[in-house]
């Protein structure tokens, strides 16, 4: 089963990832690598004879590029530990990672079979739609050993502030699996004892069979009525006292009905009651609601700060290198932050060139340099080299943390709308009531005890369960087609939410535009080969970020050799092969033409002191934002708000046009007040938005989606996240939403005619139990069908399936 | 008629064994996660630690 006869050398792709090698130089016998971290995971495995990993999948691995050898000395800090330990004994620990690396079959199969590279762990077990793994091993060995055998085959678990994610989830599903096995068994079973009822055999010929099976029905009957139908009841008891009538006020009349009725019929006059109406509406309903909780385990809609932060931060200690976790941090650490990390408190600039990407935290789309002795705030990124940094706050007193402390945090965010299904059976119920007093007094003129049962008749009939299945099974379904299109929203209510939408705010950094991806426009006389190839030298040497864009740009090859030098704020002077270049902003490039620009993103550039022209540096739009902009200013009010400056503007009037409102320099706090003000004006707002520094926003907004490039990267607290991938098909989600509701009015008239029929025989007083139990299950499963497979066909005409 | 009364006692305890049997693999967790069971299954038993070199016989 040796997979090494595939001919992966041919496009030199990494054994390990799956990676465009650059060349074959890395390699182990005939298997390339991308990097030396991939070969080392490969390596591992590879003397454990664990190869297995690699025939269950092609190249399964995660690839270890410009990996550090990470430090876990914090993992031993008790207060860490209780984070991840579930259960412990003397003997062994058992521990919960988070991995949200793990996509295939083969991370399944390596994970689980950790206890082959270690004798201490004991056994490992992986839920691949929580993304979570747990591992039991005996106390020789140490979260801190676990985790890094975890990182060294390249599924570091995710470490950060987060809170525990408690298991209380998991009860509840339980609990909703019990009801709804009981419901199915009761009414099973009491459908075969009521099988005489359905023959029509009269009483006399059953020899007494008839008594006893009605009542084996009533007592299979109670667990169904206090236990499973229990929460109608209670829902509607509770809404009830709020003087409110959602849909479970007339469900639980109905129960409560069917049941009495049956009870009376059965006791006092020996007839076959309504019980199979009962445990079969209960049934139903349940099964209604189970495909309504569908939820997304591996994502998480409730996520802070604390989330983006890291567990653990490098420091310096006596000379040596040790990781604290940061919650300890206190002022006058010297904390060292690598390539990609982040600054978890407000710390001053000590040692190296700090160029600190922000764009997660206030929106800000290019990096920010920072010089030594420069204050830099918490949250931004360090890109670049290892920087060397001095805390001079804690973490709760940061910039950052304080921005969370905001009250919009704290509150519970709760839906204030009531959703059409309760606002129909509102209606329904009061009908339904009147309808029933009307005509059962007037039976009262002819005959008292018809009158009573055309009374409870007519409750039975119209209980309105394909009113409540037709809401959890049309959003249910397309939650599910959205979350097969990468749009995965918190829960079903949003589907009808999305409908009511007037305005739509997005954020610009990271939303509309592609984070750490720029557009470079040139303009000036023609670049030669020759004049590329000083420029590229030229900006080769400096770490600027506009530099290493400018870099990126031009083709060709450069040297590393020259004079060279670079004026902070001002540009880039070079001495190449006698030639001298410069590059930056206007007065430095060409003092006689004095036209200084202040916007950020252009750079002059100049060759022996003759000006040649100008690079623009424009945010990347995603691809297809023109085709979805022209679909939603069709019908949305469009608002854009930016941390970023105004140089911007010119392109997103291209997109939005100039009916759309455009504001820049918007500070979280601006943001969120911009979508309050909105909604006071009574707009419904969709915010959408990707970094901390929308969060306030996206909490304060009606619907706040969050994008993001990975659903497993963070994102802030949110009702729904968007892949990036996607983002194009965001008008046909709106459209979807809308669609769904149409669908869910259309099953509601449905309903109303199969009541009409049913109320036609209960008033007149010719309703049997056999007749309830026909139509109760046809209206139903009807109702299902409808909305499924309504749902299903629109998304498949619209390519969502 | 009246061995309808035993056969309806024996399908009433079949089924309540089944149901008892459900409520079984509800509470160990046999409904926490519906999917990593599925792939695991396919896994293909090893050898464990000695390396025997007949293991590749076929998929």
């Amino acid at each position: 089963m040796n997979s090494t006869e595939k001919s992966i050398s041919e496009n030199l792709i990494c054994y390990h990832c799956g990676d465009e090698c650059p060349d074959d130089k890395i390699h182990i016998d005939d298997k390339i690598f991308c990097c030396n971290g991939c070969k080392s995971v490969f390596s591992i495995l590879n003397n454990n004879d664990m190869c297995t990993y690699y025939s269950i999948s092609d190249a399964p691995g995660i690839t270890k590029k410009d990996e550090n050898k990470r430090n876990y000395d914090f993992l031993d800090d008790t207060d860490i530990k209780t984070k991840f330990i579930d259960f412990n004994d003397e003997k062994i620990s058992k521990a919960i990672f988070s991995i949200p690396q793990m996509h295939c079959s083969s991370c399944i199969w390596i994970l689980e079979n950790l206890n082959r590279l270690d004798n201490d762990i004991l056994a490992s077990q992986v839920n691949f739609l929580q993304k979570s793994l747990s591992v039991t091993y005996n106390n020789n060995s140490s979260l801190k050993k676990i985790v890094t055998i975890l990182d060294s085959i390249g599924y570091e678990p995710l470490l950060n502030l987060e809170e525990k994610r408690d298991s209380k989830n998991n009860k509840e599903f339980r609990k909703q699996y019990y009801k709804i096995g009981i419901a199915g068994f009761c009414f099973g079973n009491i459908m075969l004892l009521s099988f005489p009822e359905y023959l029509s055999i009269s009483p006399q010929d059953s020899h007494g069979l008839n008594t006893l099976f009605n009542y084996l029905n009533i007592i299979l009957s109670i667990p169904v009525f206090f236990y499973s139908g229990s929460e109608y009841l209670i829902s509607a008891y509770k809404s009830l006292r709020n003087k409110i009538v959602n849909i479970d006020v007339p469900i639980a009349l109905g129960i409560i009905v069917l049941f009495l009725r049956s009870l009376v019929e059965i006791v006092f006059f020996s007839n076959a009651g309504y019980l199979d109406s009962m445990t079969g509406l209960i049934f139903f309903l349940l099964i209604g609601k189970l495909f309504q909780t569908k939820t997304y385990d591996a994502l998480n809609f409730e996520r802070n700060y604390k989330s983006y932060f890291p567990l653990g931060i490098t420091i310096k200690k006596n000379d040596g290198e040790t990781t604290i976790p940061v919650e300890k941090i206190v002022v006058g650490n010297r904390l060292i932050i690598r390539n990609g990390e982040l600054i978890p408190v407000d710390a001053v600039l000590i040692k190296g060139n700090g160029t600190i990407d922000y764009s997660f935290v206030t929106g800000e789309a290019l990096p920010i340099k920072k010089e030594q002795g420069e204050v830099i705030y918490a949250g931004g990124k360090q890109t670049g080299g290892a920087i060397e940094v001095e805390s001079i706050k804690e973490i709760s007193q940061s910039y950052l943390t304080r921005l969370w402390n905001n009250k919009i945090f704290s509150k519970q965010k709760e839906m204030n709308s009531i959703s059409l299904a309760n606002i129909v059976s509102k209606y329904f119920t009061f009908i339904i009531l009147g309808l029933a007093i009307f005509s059962s007094g007037i039976w009262m003129l002819y005959n008292t005890n018809t009158a009573l049962n055309v009374f409870t008749a007519i409750l039975i009939v119209a209980c309105p369960c394909a009113l409540a299945l037709s809401t959890p099974f049309t959003s249910g379904n397309a939650l599910r087609i959205m979350g097969r299109n990468n749009f995965y929203l918190r829960n079903v209510d949003l589907i009808e939410e999305l409908t009511k939408v007037t305005d739509i705010v997005f954020d610009k950094t990271g939303t509309l535009t592609v984070s750490g991806k720029a557009n470079i426009n040139y303009e000036g006389i023609e670049l030669t080969p020759k004049k590329k190839h000083l420029i590229k030298s030229a900006v080769r040497n400096s770490t600027h970020p506009l530099s290493k864009m400018i870099f990126d740009y031009l083709d060709g090859d450069y040297v590393i050799t020259g004079k060279f030098n670079e004026i902070a704020g001002e540009g880039i002077f070079a001495e190449i092969n006698g030639s001298t270049i410069k590059l930056g902003s206007l007065i430095h490039v060409d003092k006689e033409k004095f036209e200084f620009s202040r916007e950020s993103s252009i750079v002059h550039c100049s060759i022996n002191e003759e000006y040649i022209g100008k690079f623009t540096i424009h945010n990347f739009y995603r691809e297809k934002l023109t085709d979805l902009a022209q679909e939603l200013k069709e019908k949305y009010y469009i608002h854009v708000l930016s941390g970023d400056n105004k140089s911007e503007l010119k392109n997103l009037k291209k997109f939005f046009g100039n009916d759309s409102k455009y504001l820049f320099g918007q500070s979280p706090q601006d943001k969120l007040d911009y979508i309050a003000a909105l909604q006071n004006t009574g707009k419904k707002v969709l915010m959408m938005g990707d970094g901390l520094n929308d969060a306030g926003a996206l909490r304060q907004s009606d619907i706040g989606i969050s994008i993001s490039e990975d659903k497993s990267n963070f994102s802030p607290s949110c009702d729904g996240i968007l892949e990036a991938k996607s983002f194009d098909l965001f008008t046909k989600f709106l459209n979807f939403a809308a669609y769904s509701k149409k669908i869910i009015i259309a099953s509601f008239i449905i309903s109303f005619v199969y009541n009409f029929f049913g109320l036609y025989f209960a008033i007149s007083g010719n309703l049997t139990p056999i007749l309830a139990a026909i139509l109760m299950p046809i209206s139903s499963i009807s109702i299902v069908i409808f909305t499924t497979t309504g749902t299903n066909l629109y998304a498949k005409r619209r390519g969502l399936i | 008629m009246s061995v309808i009364i035993i056969l309806i006692g024996f399908s009433l305890l079949v089924a309540i064994i089944f149901l008892i049997l459900f409520i079984r693999a509800v509470r160990s967790g046999q409904f926490d996660d519906k999917y990593t069971p599925s792939i695991r299954i396919l896994f293909d038993d090893e050898p464990k630690k000695d390396k025997d070199k007949q293991h590749g016989s076929s998929k």
